[in-house]
């Protein structure tokens, strides 16, 4: 030990390879956590209990791209769903229509969503003014619609829309609520930049077509999204009249599911960046066996004269050994440190990082295997050597 | 030796041959070495390079084992020993002096002398200091206890090497050329405190080259080609301290 302080700025050189692994592997799995963290908040703020149905087969591997298997919802699915729910309690179709919107001299380009009324209760969107459409505005197709925040600063800046008309792809529309301010989402989509319109009115008058791009719908609760997905799967199945042992030609996704897919997605990413990083810690490793083996070479003559009074080889290999271990585990415990430092850095540019607990017993853990597996080759060479030839080398 | 009644045998050497394989051929370091060593004794063994001096001194100091015949150190077989039960042994019943003091850098006299105790399991820290404390006072060093090895002279060095030798209160202290390194004045120094140990009982050997060293010691054993060609009880041995008086001090200083 006392070998260490006399060669500190040596053993300092072979620590800093241990000192930037450990800390790259912390602040990986510090960014890796705290992303699934926010991600899962962001996914959960959006109502973990939403369902989507989609047209066309669930993609596995290739993609479909058969037009006809795009077309597949159809009002009557909706109607059907509506007519059988039991796990589900709010269902709306969805169409949408891109383009420009313009009111006056302004005009922004925006999306516009058909739904139904129970969309807004589906996305827990509320209304700041006005009102939304009723169920008449969906029988006639009325040409009537609400807006969200960044529709209203673009073509309005700032004054009531409501009871305004806008011009969406050369249609008049009237406006009749104003949405509250939702901010971005966890993929910087502007969630405020939208026009929800009745569906019906999308789908005759914008787009003339018959089918739905979506079915959206939500669970009773977040438990029973389960349920919910047997059920939509059978009415659809049965609507689509799909044989037994057919696949289907729709694809349902649920909120909770994507959350799963999104956290594992960043598993992933958080596994690659900590092996990346951990490869570092093995050339640090190799960094270590090299200036023990450096050390050994030098303390030739120590290591004769400890064995000439007395030092067995298993004392000389635990010496290096422990040596060996004191230089990873000291650099791992500045490693962690650094890490720890170096998130606290993160969060304060807005990269969200949490350390796990885990990831700093697990440093430990590596360090000290690091210590003894790469202290071991240099601490056997040294108790294998000869004590006459020892104390007279030179 | 008439006496060896009464006088317990230290080292006891049967017809030890040491051969070593240098390529095809094989050198015959030690031809059939016998004697025996009483407690007490300080003997000098003398030879010149190649006489066989190192390959006796490795046996006797069991950092070796005899090709051939028994070597008894206080009565344990040697030849037939592991390397570690050899540096138990050499642990608790030697005391080394080296020729070029082989202390740990940037250590203490007190850290350099405790060592050997370091691999004695019986004793805790503070055994090992309070008895490296007195080893020192016994070398005459007991005010240079935290002095640095880089911050001593030859002598002081080979003083904390001698105490360092005697921490383990050994049944023999071998000394490979103990004053090879030193000038004079403080050769005949080390001797002064070799032959104080020898009046205190202990048992010596001193590995040389220098045939000087032999007029202070008890009993002189030669070696030539790796036998013993003279081993003789010197009957007049001369104070050091004397021949240390009698230098002349401008010489040193």
């Amino acid at each position: 030990m006392t070998a260490i302080a006399n060669n500190a700025f040596r053993s300092f050189l072979s620590m800093l390879g241990i000192i930037i692994g450990v800390a790259a592997v912390i602040i990986m799995m510090a960014i890796g956590q705290g992303s699934k963290q926010s991600i899962r908040a962001e996914i959960s703020k959006m109502g973990t209990n939403i369902i989507n149905i989609r047209p066309g087969a669930r993609q596995r591997g290739g993609v479909r791209l058969d037009p006809s298997a795009m077309q597949t919802l159809k009002v009557e699915d909706y109607e059907a769903i509506v007519n059988n729910k039991k796990y589900v309690t709010y269902v709306s179709p969805e169409v949408t229509a891109s383009g420009q919107c313009i009111f006056g001299a302004n005009n922004t380009s925006t999306t516009m969503y058909g739904e139904s009324l129970e969309y807004l209760d589906i996305k827990q969107w509320e209304l700041k003014d006005g009102d939304c459409f009723t169920d008449d505005d969906i029988r006639k197709g009325a040409k009537v619609c609400v807006i969200g925040q960044t529709i209203v600063e673009e073509l309005f800046s700032n004054t009531n829309p409501v009871g305004k008309n806008i011009r969406f792809k050369s249609i008049p529309f009237k406006v009749i609520g104003v949405l509250k301010e939702k901010g971005e989402n966890s993929w910087g989509m502007d969630q405020d930049n939208v026009i929800v319109a009745p569906y019906t009115t999308v789908m005759k008058r914008l787009n003339a077509q018959t089918y739905f791009s979506s079915i959206t719908c939500s669970a009773i609760t977040e438990e029973m999204t389960d349920n919910a997905i047997d059920e939509l799967t059978a009415v659809l199945r049965e609507n689509h009249k799909i044989r037994e042992g057919a696949d289907d030609d729709f694809s349902i996704n649920s909120q909770a599911e994507m959350m799963d897919t999104m956290s594992s997605t960043m598993d992933t990413i958080t596994v690659i960046l900590v092996v990346a990083a951990a490869f570092s810690l093995l050339v640090a490793g190799i960094g270590i066996m090299n200036i023990m083996l450096v050390s050994v070479t030098e303390r030739t003559k120590e290591i004769g004269l400890r064995m000439s009074v007395g030092a067995r080889g298993i004392d000389i290999s635990n010496q290096f050994l422990i040596e060996s271990i004191m230089i990873s585990l000291t650099g791992g415990i500045l490693g962690i440190l650094l890490g720890w430092l170096l998130t606290l850095a993160a969060n304060a540019i807005g990269l969200p990082a949490s350390i796990p607990a885990w990831s700093i017993l697990v440093s430990f853990a590596v360090c000290t295997v690091i210590g003894v597996g790469f202290g071991y080759f240099p601490a056997k060479k040294a108790a294998s050597l000869d004590p006459i030839e020892a104390i007279r080398y030179e | 030796m008439n006496n060896g009644q009464e006088k317990k045998v230290v080292i006891e050497l049967q017809d030890v041959r040491r051969d070593f394989k240098v390529g095809d051929e094989v050198v015959h370091a030690l031809r059939g070495v016998s004697f025996k060593i009483y407690e007490g004794e300080f003997v000098t063994i003398m030879g010149t390079s190649g006489s066989g001096k190192s390959t006796l001194l490795n046996q006797l100091g069991c950092l070796d084992t005899p090709t051939k015949g028994e070597y008894y150190l206080d009565g344990v077989a040697v030849r037939t020993m592991s390397k570690s039960q050899r540096a138990k042994l050499r642990n608790r019943k030697i005391g080394f002096v080296f020729q070029n003091y082989n202390l740990l850098a940037k250590t203490t006299a007190v850290d350099n002398v405790a060592l050997p105790l370091m691999y004695n399991s019986k004793y805790n820290a503070r055994e090992r200091r309070e008895a490296a404390i007195e080893a020192l006072k016994a070398v005459g060093l007991g005010d240079r206890l935290e002095h640095k090895s880089n911050q001593m002279s030859g002598g002081q060095m080979q003083r904390v090497a001698i105490a360092r030798a005697l921490v383990n209160d050994p049944a023999v202290i071998l000394a490979d050329e103990a004053t090879g390194n030193l000038d004079t004045r403080t050769s005949f120094e080390m001797l002064v405190l070799f032959q104080k140990l020898h009046k205190e009982g202990r048992t010596i050997i001193f590995v040389t080259h220098n045939p000087d060293i032999a007029k202070y010691s008890s009993r002189n054993i030669m070696l030539r080609d790796g036998k013993i060609r003279e081993d003789v009880v010197n009957t007049n041995i001369q104070s050091a301290a004397d021949a240390l008086a009698a230098l002349p001090v401008n010489q040193d200083d």
